[in-house]
């Protein structure tokens, strides 16, 4: 089973802030058992979507160099369950940025009603937790690109983001040839 | 006993109760952030998050967390603060009671000196 609750990204603003899409179908696997009877998109799995929302809209920063961790759910609210056919829209925006961590703010939305509301922190891990980056730079591009997340991305100044070299380099050194 | 401000204290409060998860009743002036309340390190950046929006302030890291102190060999002998470390961690933090610390002022329990009463009084220099 793929580990991404996201499917792609909306909008995207280096450093500030980003929105992306989640479409929950009936063939998905966690709807089935969750709750025998009524089956419907986990909430847990909505915070692990907002989490990698989050952290994507962080780790962008240090162009994916550095290594974010979810650390801590400040406040989750939940208002409605997630259907089979509802559209999860998750915005999220960075609230406070330190060397060490940062606060990400966001709330999901079906068909413009809010479903829940969020507030988390992320640790940015330093040397002494080893430095071993923890996903493979082209697997992460990989990623991206199908989250579209560099047709939708800019900067504070409304530029396009580029994709950074370092991992231009390591799709070619995997592949052989760029992805693009 | 702790004099400090109590709408200050109030504020603090509400903060700490929102970012730790703990009751109103065990946020004492006396209370440790660490050994009573159970903040972790990355807590820290919760509480200063909520702080700085509560009173509109801006909290540098270095301000409540002067690791460059602990960790400056000349300040340190034996794992412990020499008096001229207790001196400069009194200037970086005057708003700090360090008296319990200074008696046996080993670097491994700094971390659990903060109390909430020295948080409010921080942040009342802040204002």
């Amino acid at each position: 089973m793929r580990w991404f609750w996201i499917d792609r990204f909306e909008s995207f603003v280096s450093g500030k802030e980003a929105t992306a899409l989640k479409n929950v179908t009936f063939s998905e696997e966690p709807l089935d058992d969750y709750l025998p009877g009524l089956p419907h998109y986990p909430n847990s799995l909505i915070i692990e979507g907002m989490a990698q929302t989050g952290g994507l809209l962080l780790s962008e920063i240090q162009q994916f160099q550095q290594r974010v961790v979810l650390a801590k759910i400040s406040r989750a609210e939940f208002h409605r369950i997630a259907l089979p056919g509802d559209q999860l829209r998750f915005t999220v925006n960075l609230q406070s940025l330190q060397a060490d961590g940062a606060i990400v703010g966001g709330s999901v939305n079906v068909s413009g009603e809010l479903q829940s509301k969020m507030e988390m922190t992320f640790a940015i891990l330093d040397e002494s937790f080893g430095e071993q980056p923890f996903f493979p730079a082209a697997n992460l591009l990989r990623i991206l690109r199908i989250m579209r997340l560099y047709e939708v991305g800019v900067d504070s100044s409304g530029n396009r983001l580029t994709i950074p070299q370092h991992m231009l380099d390591a799709e070619v050194e995997e592949d052989g040839m760029p992805g693009e | 006993m702790v004099q400090i401000a109590e709408e200050i204290f109030q504020k603090v409060q509400v903060a700490l109760v929102d970012a730790l998860g703990v009751e109103n009743e065990e946020v004492t002036p006396e209370a440790t952030m660490v050994g009573d309340l159970g903040a972790e390190s990355i807590d820290f950046l919760d509480i200063v998050f909520k702080l700085e929006k509560a009173f509109g302030i801006s909290i540098p890291r270095e301000e409540l967390f002067p690791d460059d102190v602990l960790t400056n060999a000349s300040y340190i002998k034996d794992g412990k603060v020499t008096e001229t470390g207790i001196a400069e961690l009194r200037k970086r933090l005057p708003w700090a009671d360090l008296s319990k610390f200074a008696q046996n002022p080993r670097v491994q329990d700094f971390g659990n000196i903060l109390t909430v009463a020295d948080l409010c009084r921080y942040v009342e220099t802040k204002l």
